[in-house]
């Protein structure tokens, strides 16, 4: 471990990475901040510009600032406007925006940075020790059992996705797999469901998915409903920016306890910093002493330091299965997955022994990038926050054409941007209907690793004994099933529970 | 019937069309020596498009129930026509043009009229302002994209050579 510790000191610590960090987290918070505009799109925005840099390590270790960025950006919108750009900062503006409206603002910023910043470093450390743990265990699967553990990861996705709604998330899945037998595959050489149509022959581009997906129907949210980003008191006047010592001794156990926490959330797949925030705010109101709780929600320190801590540490925790497993855990490290794909490197066990300079760096680089937004962004809050003064008439187009330009970019074809936007209204359509869309991405990103995988195993037991010949291939598409009828059973109880107490029962 | 089950319908029907296609036309062209191999080309689709049925009617006849509540901060598609819906459309409008235009009309002149004509559509009439703004980016942009990337766009419209 510590061989490959120095490689990858070697490799972040290069002028052209530690610029890419710089940048990418510069990116990541300016663009956060602007409300409606979450990591997933900004990672999509930028991955065309990552890809033509050509140096995968480079490349990762801009979106992994920028993901970062994006993050730390959006507590601040959160706390500042309470309009949070991100869904993992939902829960820092329960107690973020109260303080700014009592003239905290500095304070809360303060709290949110250090807390973001322990939990990004704590993340990093436990990744550093799980990682090459779990990789190693993976480097004994077979194709048979990388198969199941990706039917394992999708159910997962999808249970947690769906938040009560299993069907819908798994029919999306279904549906990005669907999308990725399209075109010509590798396994077999012939076109598949292409129509006729030439620009099908390769199939969907997973950049026009992505933005199509993700940055097309915020930015048509954004457009449909205008008090989204509303900006009215963003960018006001932010002074002092101390906490006491007093509260940091409040928040030092929250931090270390979230931080932890949340890296073991973000690690599961389809968990990840949404839930972990969530989770480690109500966690940490429920352990609070009586007279701390009620001051939950109304401006305490601990209730914004614990989603903070938290997310931070999930998204770090979120890397774990995607770069051991080649599995991302959630829709941000999905499209990192398929930036990694198109600058031919495979995420997975191999990917530390094979490439251990790409491996290394990307960890070694998130704790320079928490270490970045903390002396960087601090003093530069204040300015960086004017940003939210970008009038919505200035920023709407901007974005489509970022969009388009994303799209256009990755492909060089003008049939593209056709695609994308009739993509892009299918999916605003989903989005209506509460069909959730990280799950359909997931698919199609893992759909051609997991026919390969599928075929694979069928080809070397002549069928599909494999599941039953290999127990641990059994095993994992046991829990595979559990994890998708259990979440579905335990709602339908709910709602059988409630019909049951409006009916008067 | 709610919009998520009609969308349910659509996707059992692209569904129906998937399977069938995977079940009955795809193997068609398979050489006789591919035939003998445990898997073909169809098999994954064949067993996705069951999936996909069976989940797709799981939502058409409401076996699982719909939350129906709206979150916090989405839109209401019910009132869809509270919203700035207009707006919307005329920008997927000028999206579409984008994507006809760019080749013909050349980068620059077709980013230009993009962001200066959606920035007109959301209500924006500085066009002293708006216009330079759209300039000065679509230089830039271009620069970047052709010169830094090395990713090839022209930049003048057709009847001015490449």
């Amino acid at each position: 471990m510590l061989e490959g510790i120095m490689i990858g000191l070697s490799t972040a610590f290069s002028l052209t990475n530690i610029l890419m960090v710089i940048g990418g987290c510069l990116i990541g918070t300016f663009i956060g901040m602007l409300p409606g505009l979450g990591p997933m799109s900004i990672i999509a925005i930028m991955i065309p510009v990552a890809i033509s840099i050509g140096d995968p390590s480079a490349a990762l270790i801009l979106l992994a600032g920028v993901y970062y960025g994006a993050i730390f950006g959006g507590s601040t919108s959160s706390i500042l406007i309470n309009a949070p750009g991100v869904a993992s900062t939902v829960a820092t503006s329960f107690d973020g925006y109260p303080l700014a409206r009592q003239g905290k603002a500095g304070k809360a910023l303060t709290v949110a940075a250090i807390a973001s910043f322990t939990g990004g470093t704590v993340g990093a450390i436990l990744l550093m020790i799980f990682a090459p743990a779990l990789a190693t265990v993976a480097l004994l699967f077979h194709s048979a059992e990388y198969f199941a553990l990706m039917v394992v990861g999708l159910s997962a996705i999808a249970a947690f996705a769906g938040t009560g709604q299993v069907a819908k998330a798994l029919l999306m899945t279904i549906l990005g797999l669907m999308m990725a037998t399209v075109g010509e595959g590798a396994l077999f050489n012939m076109p598949r469901f292409t129509m006729g149509i030439m620009d099908l022959q390769s199939g969907f581009g997973f950049i026009t998915l992505a933005m199509a997906m993700f940055a097309l129907p915020e930015a048509l949210y954004l457009v449909l409903d205008p008090s989204r980003s509303k900006t009215e008191g963003g960018g006001g006047d932010i002074k002092n920016l101390r906490i006491t010592k007093d509260e940091a001794r409040q928040i030092a156990p929250v931090v270390g306890r979230q931080s932890v926490q949340g890296f073991l959330i973000g690690v599961l797949p389809g968990a990840g910093a949404t839930i972990a925030s969530f989770l480690g705010y109500a966690v940490e109101r429920n352990i609070a002493p009586k007279k701390e709780q009620e001051q939950f929600g109304k401006g305490s320190v601990k209730g914004l330091a614990a989603p903070e801590a938290a997310n931070n540490a999930a998204s770090t925790g979120s890397f774990v299965p995607l770069l051991t497993l080649g599995i991302p855990g959630s829709g941000t490290t999905a499209i990192l997955l398929g930036a990694l794909i198109a600058l031919n490197v495979s995420p997975g066990p191999r990917l530390m022994v094979d490439e251990p300079e790409i491996f290394w760096a990307v960890i070694i680089s998130m704790y320079l990038g928490n270490v970045i937004l903390l002396i960087l962004n601090l003093p530069l809050i204040p300015y960086i926050a004017k940003v939210l003064a970008v009038p919505r008439n200035y920023l709407i187009p901007f974005i489509l054409f970022f969009t388009l330009m994303g799209a256009y970019i990755g492909q060089n074809n003008a049939t593209e941007l056709l695609f994308l936007v009739g993509l892009g209204i299918c999916a605003t359509i989903l989005r209506f209907a509460d069909y959730p869309l990280a799950p359909l991405l997931i698919g199609f990103i893992l759909g051609s690793m997991l026919e390969d995988n599928f075929s694979r195993s069928m080809q070397l037991y002549d069928g599909a004994s494999f599941i039953v010949d290999r127990p641990m291939t059994l095993a994992l598409l046991a829990i595979a099933v559990l994890l998708v009828i259990l979440p579905s059973y335990r709602a339908r109880r709910a709602r059988l529970r409630q019909e049951g107490v409006a009916d008067g029962e | 019937m709610a919009l998520d089950r009609w969308i349910a319908l659509i996707i059992l029907m692209i569904a129906l069309a998937y399977g069938y296609a995977a079940f009955f036309t795809m193997d068609a062209t398979l050489a006789p020596f591919m035939r003998r191999n445990p898997i073909w080309p169809s098999t994954f689709p064949k067993v996705l498009s069951v999936f996909a049925i069976v989940l797709s009617l799981i939502i058409l006849l409401g076996f699982e129930k719909s939350s129906g509540e709206i979150k916090d901060g989405d839109i209401n598609y019910r009132r869809l026509t509270d919203y700035k819906l207009g707006q919307a459309v005329i920008l997927l409008g000028m999206m579409v043009a984008y994507a006809l235009l760019l080749r013909p009309l050349g980068f620059l002149a077709s980013t230009v009229l993009f962001l200066t004509i959606s920035a007109m559509v959301l209500g924006e009439r500085k066009l002293h302002i708006l216009i330079p703004i759209a300039a000065v980016a679509a230089g830039s942009v271009w620069y970047l994209v052709q010169e830094v990337l090395g990713i090839f766009l022209r930049p003048w419209p057709f009847f001015l050579g490449v």
